[in-house]
């Protein structure tokens, strides 16, 4: 088998004498659209932020392409190809639509602080066509040509979120961490993100990770969804098998009704 | 009205104004970047104008590759000071953030006293004509210099922070830190960058004000004459800064103007910036420009 895109072993990290997450291995294969659910605090995002650099596990190690990235700033991932959103919308509020995408493009810009100054002599210019057009693309793809210039801020939560999916897309990520992408959504905004993310997923070849609340979209559109509960890992597999998983049952349903339907 | 009096200071005042509004635009893009209030600003300024100085008298250089070499130490400086001094403090509560520039500050003018001594040095003489004739007034050529490169300094900003990706992604790191590291950015050479560009454009009105009026540990009252301009234009905005220094460079020469037709209290100048600045942090805290929700210090 092939080295998987991202591999977690025992990824364990504790705050203090909490322990977030403890001892989570997983593999997630190139193009593959791989969930994680849990209920609340089971480690969801603090798995996500060990992914991304935001948080170094406390032991374990993180492997993208084979390649220990443990000890890797956060924006060193990002240069490795490794594009998130956040939970809590993250965008710089006070610049367009437009300035939002491109400082995705920042680690694609070869032209640093020198060269930018003599801008029309060192092909900059041709640089920065290409980027318009990838740009471009990514607005048009994700249907945001509308808003383009207007103040991030001041857009509608559903919108800001595209804009956020399309500010990582930017970095042209080959691993795109989406943490709750459709929370607060209504259900025309919820199909259109699931439509985005499939779409970045078979058509961009983007391998996604994703944290969602929303299980009929996450058994939906998923290959293959892992379960955390109070930072361990209950079950991993295809979405039907996750669904009937006994453990699964219980950490969503608490023990007794678990124990009910069982029964019933 | 004494126009003969009022017109010359006016002018001044726009020129001493617009250095003002260089040097607060260098406060500003500090505490844009790192939000830390730069209490060392002035001994940029001083340490420019005394390594300017420096290498002039000492090595005979020319003004222009001096001024040069000034630059570049001054951009070495900012990030050694940004690497060696500041980086270990990210994290702390940024109250001592402020205390250790408050620190620098006091170092750096002791350590360049104990370097060139406490008395004014002049600079050597640095254009062949004292003054120049503008409009009928005899304007030092330093000064005329210091307001075309000022205005292309604000210019250069202006396009910096606009049209380029370092600029982007320094306005990025501005708002929000965790989301720009996730988007490749290096947060910590953002600090580093514009600590750099501060020391180097700082250094500059340094030198200006050096080959003026000679250089000396009152340089450093610079950096605090920037205060007024920084707080009235809101501490995060670099328009705000530009417009901040203008007012405060008027402000001063117009006060210089009634002090000595009227009051004759005397000094009236040094004070009445900071006259502005108090009545500013009474009706507007966040200053003409700034931000509302800033964290004031």
């Amino acid at each position: 088998m092939a080295t998987p895109l991202l591999a977690g072993r025992g990824i364990s990290l504790s705050f203090g004498g909490i322990n977030a997450l403890d001892g989570v291995a997983f593999a997630v294969e190139k193009g593959e659209l791989f969930s994680i659910i849990g209920p609340n605090g089971a480690g969801k995002t603090s798995l996500l932020n060990c992914i991304s650099g935001r948080y170094r596990p406390t032991r374990g190690a993180v492997l993208l392409d084979g390649q220990d990235i443990t000890r890797r700033t956060t924006n060193q991932r990002a240069g490795l190809g490794i594009g998130r959103t956040f939970q809590n919308l993250a965008l710089f509020g006070h610049m367009t639509v437009l300035d939002n995408i491109m400082v995705g493009r920042h680690h694609q810009l070869s032209h640093g602080f020198l060269t930018g100054m003599i801008y029309w002599i060192g092909g900059a210019e041709r640089e920065e066509q290409t980027h318009r057009r990838e740009v471009e693309e990514i607005i048009d793809f994700l249907e945001i040509q509308h808003i383009r210039g207007e103040i991030a801020g001041t857009l509608p939560y559903g919108l800001r979120k595209r804009v956020e999916l399309a500010r990582a897309v930017a970095l042209k990520p080959r691993l795109l961490l989406l943490d709750e992408p459709m929370a607060g959504m209504n259900l025309e905004e919820k199909e259109d993100m699931a439509r985005y993310i499939i779409d970045l997923n078979e058509e961009w070849g983007i391998t996604v990770v994703m944290i969602e609340h929303d299980m009929g979209v996450v058994m939906d559109i998923s290959h293959r969804v892992m379960v955390l509960d109070f930072g361990k890992k209950i079950a991993e597999g295809i979405p039907e098998d996750v669904q009937r998983h006994p453990d699964v049952r219980r950490a969503y349903l608490g023990a007794d009704e678990a124990a009910l339907l069982g029964t019933a | 009205m004494n126009t003969q009096l009022l017109v010359p200071l006016l002018v001044n005042g726009i020129i001493i104004g617009t250095l003002y509004g260089v040097v607060a635009m260098c406060f500003v893009l500090i505490y844009k970047a790192s939000q830390i209030v730069n209490f060392a600003q002035g001994e940029f300024l001083l340490v420019g104008a005394w390594i300017c100085w420096f290498l002039l008298t000492e090595f005979n250089l020319p003004f222009i590759p001096g001024f040069i070499l000034t630059l570049v130490f001054m951009m070495a400086f900012g990030v050694a000071l940004q690497v060696v001094v500041l980086r270990p403090m990210i994290g702390e509560p940024i109250i001592a953030v402020i205390m250790v520039t408050i620190g620098l500050s006091i170092f750096f003018q002791a350590l360049m006293k104990y370097l060139f001594g406490v008395f004014v040095k002049p600079f050597p003489q640095v254009f062949e004509t004292a003054s120049v004739a503008v409009l009928g007034l005899s304007v030092q050529p330093i000064y005329l210099l210091s307001l075309v490169i000022s205005v292309l300094i604000m210019g250069g900003f202006a396009y910096f922070y606009q049209a380029t990706r370092l600029g982007l992604a320094m306005r990025a790191t501005a708002f929000d830190q965790q989301a720009a590291q996730s988007l490749g950015i290096s947060v910590r050479q953002m600090f580093a960058i514009s600590w750099a560009i501060s020391a180097m454009v700082s250094s500059l009105a340094g030198v200006v004000v050096g080959v003026v009026n000679g250089v000396s540990s009152q340089l450093s009252f610079f950096g605090i004459k920037v205060f007024p301009a920084v707080i009235l234009g809101g501490l995060d905005s670099i328009v705000g800064a530009v417009v901040g220094g203008l007012v405060v460079g008027l402000v001063e020469n117009l006060a210089e103007y009634v002090d000595s037709q009227w009051l004759h209290w005397g000094a009236l100048y040094i004070v009445a910036p900071f006259y502005v600045l108090v009545l500013i942090l009474m009706v507007r805290p966040h200053g003409l420009f700034g931000t509302e929700d800033i964290e004031r210090i």
